[in-house]
């Protein structure tokens, strides 16, 4: 008896490990066996436990306080006592009764059961539910929702569950939902049903499609109603087709399955018709699988933008070869690192506080560099480019020694997290999408700065023609310090961005270095729109070529086609004309 | 007829080095060879294998540097890529060394290195055909940085990329070598290697003897290296590529077809860095995708700036220098030689442009207070 | 249809019946001067950015001749001198040395081997070489790669560089580095440079700027020797050096020939009196370059 939950308790950790897994060997896997051994640690700490209260409490046969309040609807006690009681080959019946007799309030019930969380005391035959505090089993009401303190693992008996009793459940929930006010959960209810259609489901759904307000609801209902039609072999084969002709319009993969199993079926009219459908939607699917390329491509677009658009200022206006740009980026991600660990309760807003700091910091580290050694080497620029990668080797020296060579992560504010999801084969994540607006709005504020304000106006200047600015009463000096802050302090945003896509660390900047002195290149010198173009189309060319050929041969390949280009056209892609630019 | 003779002591005045930097370094190999054969461990004068071995690696590094100097200090085409000629010439050596193992490899496997058995393929990929030989595989040494030199270098100076974009497409050609050769499908070990040589024209590799002779060839190497680019750098070939360095454009209005010269002159100095390559390798027993990091290709641009650009001995002497700092430093304070190299970097530009070379002959001109100018006229 | 018309075009051009095709010509045939006139620049068009600094631009030169261009800044003159060296593209146009070398589709250093020197505006010299060695390096030799590698100088190339070293000045300084020398020192330098080089067109930008009177006659005595010769196009300023060395000259305006004839007939043209005068009462006595006219 006891071993029951102990096996299932270690059976929900693996799960949760493995899932957990997969989440970090896409962010973090250096940390994985480290990681992988605290999960052990874990899960034997919880058996531990389980086995000491078992011993504590067995003595212990106290009645627990609050029981009074977790009751059942009275019309349905006896039910409910029925399901304590009869076997569990024999709970379909008395489930279905409860489903007729009820509505979501008995959704708690069902999802617990489901889940195998559902234990009835063996004292009153109270119905409560299994949770985790603290790494301990806890219990609490179905019907409260409330702790029941002092409540031994003997005092309690599991109702168990089946696989039948399982789909009944998953689909009895779905059928609830479907009753639901809210339109996103009977939207949702639909969508989970489309697998699985019973007799009892079709018959819900033709019940509630009639009386349904919600288009889009209407819409899923009649595409599971349609699932249904065209599967009933007994059926007229024109009202099939027509049926499956309404089916070739959705993009679910049920639908999919279900199309394709119509392939297999003897019906030569059913199997045409399927077929024609299967590949109209195969169309579509590829269709937006080229939505979702190009949609990682803007990513990419917008990542190298963020990297290189300092890199635009500092080496395409002001001339100066800047090898330290990617510590710039370096340095913004760890500050946004910083920024969290000051304020761990309100990463949400640790965003919009790292934000400006990340600037300031990389704009002040630009000012220092500039005014202690790049403003010494003016138009020596083989010479700026040896002493900028000397910074960039001492700061990220600095980093590895401050905050040790390890990764580190960085949470993603909630507000950032999860994903867009369009329809079924496509969802974009809305932290690239949050990054692909933000560079474009970093990208049009520089723009503005530059053309309206008279900070900008002087940057061009000096960098048209500096002996005929300073003339003119332009501070040089300050100038260039500014221009200099600028282009790093943007720097440093783009790693704030960076931060939340990739693990923070003193190799960060190194990553991006090369590829955005390529973007800058290749957009042409001096030209922030280039850059644009550049960045984006770069992005793009790398991730259409990677299904083809595999990451690394893909940033090859788009590296090659960069020297070759260069070769072609020597100044970029918008090149500035004239006598003035030799 | 006086132009003459004024004209020839002129042109000696510029080679005055080679002569007793040669002479220095053959002694110097000489004698610690001979003491590391001929005397006995517990001497004090002994040089130990362990000295031998770190002295080749550093002649190696002095003749990359070399080259670097040649292309960087002379014509000023600042490359950052040359530790992909060097990469390239030690994998060529490296994949002989790989051959003569045989079948003494973990998986013993005459036909195969280990590495190809591990990965399940069945036969020798086309590029590692001949590369047991060993005239065959010097060739390559050879043949391969110079033909990606010349083909880079024909593209690059044909369409007159110069000054920055140049150093930053040359970083990207080592840093897509790096990416290249890390991969394990392209038949060059991967992420490893190649490594676990055994002999090298059938003498040891572990031998004290064999050490030894890969350090005198070193040492033999260099100071041919370094006579020959001296002899091509005095010729009218090196001042039409001086003034390629102070005005390209000029060169090309008196007629010289500058995109050729600096060609060649590459080619030259990808070779002479594949030949440093080829050397190293056996010495230090490895070659992996680390070699084409392009952190390492600047860091031989600072061994040369550190030395003196533009002079062939500060170059040796830079490289020299700064690879000595490097064993102590990282002996002693491992994680304080990145603030040094880094410290060195700015230093070097923003206040010993010339370098140590340059410094000296600043110190020497200071002592004689009357320079040249009458004594030449 | 215009692809069709231009395609017929370049059909054309390549049956001529009256020249070989490119690839069977001789690749160094000497420069036909048959015609008397070295150097024909037809319809030369470029623009920068929609600014016209050519537009059909037409100047012959005879063969021994020395021709001035002058003009006011942004006439096009130096913009002229890069489309014939070879240093800028022009748009449309023709640029013939001689009868039979087409100029534009030659680089720079072909053109240069072809015998057209040419002196900048602001000196241009190797300052990290010696006088001596940047004399060298201008000598009309072999200038391939191997054949310099394998080079040595000959007794009379040596004599040679002596003797432009005389002619300029500064035999005395044969061995210091250009880079040291002073401004008039670099432009005399600059046209001995020229003068090793044995060139058949000589283009000279601005030669007296920064020279004392008496150097400024010299270079003119130097200049009116070399032409019959050679053939010498000089742009300068100086009007009176102009006057001192020119037979004919030829005013540009704003990237086209406004006038040509000799310095007198060029004085009283109406042309050059309106455009200058007139710019200049427009421009309220601010004085351009070209003045005094």
């Amino acid at each position: 008896m006891q071993r029951v939950p102990f096996s299932t308790r270690t059976f929900l950790l693996k799960l949760r490990k493995n899932k957990e897994q997969a989440h970090q060997q896409e962010t973090l896997p250096l940390l994985i066996p480290w990681s992988m051994t605290l999960r052990h640690f874990i899960a034997l700490c919880c058996c531990l436990f389980g086995l000491l209260s078992l011993q504590a409490y067995s003595a212990e046969s106290s009645t627990p306080a609050s029981l009074s309040v977790n009751q059942p609807p009275a019309a349905l006690a006896p039910l409910m006592l029925k399901l304590t009681q009869v076997k569990y080959s024999k709970l379909l019946p008395v489930l279905k009764a409860i489903e007729a007799n009820s509505d979501e309030s008995m959704l708690p019930l069902f999802r617990t059961m489901m889940n195998g969380d559902l234990y009835f005391i063996k004292a009153n035959k109270q119905l409560v539910q299994r949770i985790e505090v603290e790494n301990q089993d806890a219990y609490r009401g179905i019907f409260s929702q409330q702790l029941i303190a002092n409540l031994s693992e003997q005092a309690v008996s599991k109702i168990k569950v089946n696989n039948r009793l399982r789909g009944y459940l998953r689909n009895a929930i779905a059928r609830i939902q479907l009753t639901s006010h809210s339109a996103e959960v009977r939207r949702g209810a639909v969508q989970a049903l489309l697998s699985s259609l019973d007799e009892d489901t079709v018959a819900t759904l033709e019940r509630l499609y009639s009386s349904e307000s919600n288009t889009k609801v209407k819409e899923e209902m009649g595409l599971a109603l349609a699932i249904n039609t065209a599967l009933q072999t007994e059926l007229p084969n024109s009202t099939r087709i027509a049926a499956i002709e309404r089916l070739s319009g959705s993009l679910e993969t049920t639908v999919r399955n279900k199309l394709n199993q119509l392939t297999y079926q003897d019906n030569p009219d059913i199997k045409a018709a399927a077929q024609a459908a299967l590949t109209k939607i195969t169309q579509r699917v590829e269709r937006f699988g080229f939505l979702n390329q190009l949609f990682f491509g803007l990513s990419l677009g917008s990542v190298l933008l963020l990297a290189s658009i300092g890199l635009a200022i500092t080496f395409g206006v002001m001339g100066v070869i800047n090898m330290a740009h990617g510590e710039m980026i370096m340095l913004g991600a760890y500050t946004t690192y910083v920024v969290q660990l000051m304020m761990p309760n309100y990463i949400d807003y640790s965003i919009w506080v790292a934000i400006p700091a990340a600037f300031l910091v990389s704009a002040l580290v630009g000012i220092l560099i500039e005014r202690l050694v790049i403003r010494h080497l003016h138009g020596r620029p083989l010479e700026t480019l040896l002493a900028t990668f000397g910074i960039s080797l001492i700061l990220q020296q600095l980093v590895r020694t401050i905050f040790s060579p390890l990764n580190r992560q960085v949470s993603t504010p909630s507000w950032m997290s999860g994903s867009w999801e369009i329809n079924p084969v496509l969802s974009l994540t809305m932290n690239r999408l949050y990054i692909l607006a933000f560079s474009l709005l970093v990208f049009f504020a520089l723009v503005m700065v530059l053309k309206k304000t008279s900070l900008g106006l002087n940057v061009r200047a000096v960098s048209q023609n500096r002996n005929m600015a300073k003339t003119m009463g332009v501070k040089t000096n300050w100038i260039d310090a500014m221009t200099f802050g600028l282009g790093s302090g943007i720097a440093g945003i783009a790693g704030v961005a960076l931060s939340q896509l990739t693990n923070v660390g003193p190799n960060l900047g190194q990553d991006y270095i090369i590829n955005s002195f390529m973007v800058v290149v290749f957009g042409g010198v001096g030209n922030l729109l280039g850059t644009l173009v550049a960045a984006f189309s770069l992005g793009i060319a790398t991730k259409f070529l990677e299904p083809m050929t595999g990451a690394v041969l893909s940033t090859i390949l788009v590296l090659v086609f960069i020297i070759l280009f260069i070769q072609k056209r020597p100044k970029g892609l918008f090149p500035q004309k004239g006598r003035a630019a030799e | 007829m006086s132009s003459i003779t004024q004209y020839f002591s002129a042109g000696r005045t510029s080679g005055k080095h080679t002569l007793p930097f040669v002479i220095i370094l053959l002694a110097v190999t000489a004698l610690a060879c001979l003491s590391n054969l001929y005397l006995a461990s517990d001497s004090a004068l002994h040089v130990s294998t362990y000295s031998i071995t770190l002295l080749g690696k550093y002649l190696c590094y002095a003749m990359l540097a070399l080259a670097v100097d040649i292309i960087w200090g002379y014509c000023g085409i600042l490359s950052l890529g040359h530790g992909a000629f060097f990469a390239l010439g030690g994998y060529a050596m490296g994949m002989y060394l790989m051959r003569q193992i045989g079948d003494r490899g973990a998986y013993g496997n005459p036909d195969l290195p280990d590495f190809m058995v591990f990965l399940g393929w069945q036969q020798l990929p086309w590029f590692w055909h001949g590369m047991d030989q060993f005239w065959f595989a010097m060739i390559m040494v050879v043949l391969v940085p110079g033909l990606l030199a010349f083909i880079f270098g024909w593209l690059a100076f044909r369409s007159r990329v110069t000054g920055v974009y140049l150093s930053i497409m040359t970083q990207a050609l080592t840093y897509a070598l790096l990416l290249a050769f890390f991969r394990n499908e392209m038949g060059f070990g991967g992420n490893n290697g190649l490594t676990d040589f055994k002999d090298i024209v059938g003498f040891s590799l572990q031998a004290d003897t064999t050490r030894v002779s890969l350090f005198a060839i070193t040492a033999l190497m260099l100071a041919l290296v370094f006579v020959i680019s001296r002899k091509i750098l005095s010729s009218r070939f090196g001042k039409v590529v001086l003034a390629i360095r102070d005005s390209e454009s000029r060169a090309r209005f008196i007629g010289y077809r500058t995109d050729r010269y600096k060609v060649w002159l590459f080619v030259f100095s990808a070779v002479i860095a594949g030949i440093a390559g080829a050397l190293y390798v056996p010495q230090v027993g490895i070659i992996n995708p680390g070699e084409f990091s392009p952190i390492n290709s600047i860091e031989m641009v600072i061994w040369v700036a550190v030395g003196g650009r533009g002079t062939l001995i500060g170059a040796v002497i830079g490289a020299l220098l700064v690879n000595y700092a490097k064993t102590r430093f990282t002996a002693i304070l491992p994680e304080a030689w990145l603030f040094a190299l880094g410290g060195l970097f700015v230093l070097v530009t923003l206040y010993l442009p010339k370098g140590i070379v340059g410094l000296y002959t600043q110190l020497m001109e200071k002592r004689r207070p009357q320079p040249t100018k009458e004594s030449n006229a | 249809m215009s692809a069709l018309h231009h395609s017929l075009n370049s059909l054309r051009e390549t049956f001529r019946p009256d020249q070989v095709w490119p690839f069977l010509a001789p690749a160094n045939a000497k420069v036909n001067v048959d015609k008397n006139v070295i150097l024909y620049v037809e319809d030369l068009n470029l623009s920068f950015d929609g600014f016209k600094a050519l537009n059909h631009l037409n100047l012959y030169i005879n063969d021994g001749e020395l021709r001035c261009l002058i003009g006011a800044n942004g006439a096009g003159k130096t913009t002229l001198m890069d489309v014939i060296t070879g240093k800028t593209q022009c748009d449309s146009g023709s640029v013939f040395f001689g009868q039979n070398q087409n100029l534009l589709n030659k680089d720079e250093a072909e053109i240069a081997q072809l015998g057209i020197g040419r002196k900048f505006q602001k000196p241009t010299v190797f300052e990290e070489q010696t006088v001596f060695d940047n004399l060298e390096l201008s000598l009309k030799t072999d200038k391939g790669v191997l054949p310099t590698l394998f080079s040595r100088l000959t007794p009379t190339q040596i004599d040679r560089i002596d003797n432009v070293l005389h002619i300029i000045g500064l035999a005395k300084h044969r061995f210091m580095l250009a880079g040291a020398l002073s401004h008039g020192q670099k432009q005399w330098l600059e046209i001995g440079m020229l003068l090793v080089s044995d060139p058949r067109l000589l283009l000279i930008d601005e030669p007296v700027a920064g020279m004392t009177p008496q150097e400024t006659e010299r270079t003119a005595e130097l200049l009116t020797s070399l032409a019959g010769e050679r053939t010498v196009i000089v742009v300068e300023h100086d009007m009176e050096f102009v006057r001192s060395i020119a037979k004919t000259v030829t005013v540009l305006h704003q990237g086209s020939v406004l006038a040509e004839g000799t310095m007198d007939q060029i004085q009283s043209n109406k042309d050059v009196i309106e455009v200058y005068l007139g710019e200049q009462e427009a421009t309220d006595g601010v004085i351009t370059e070209g003045v005094t006219l």
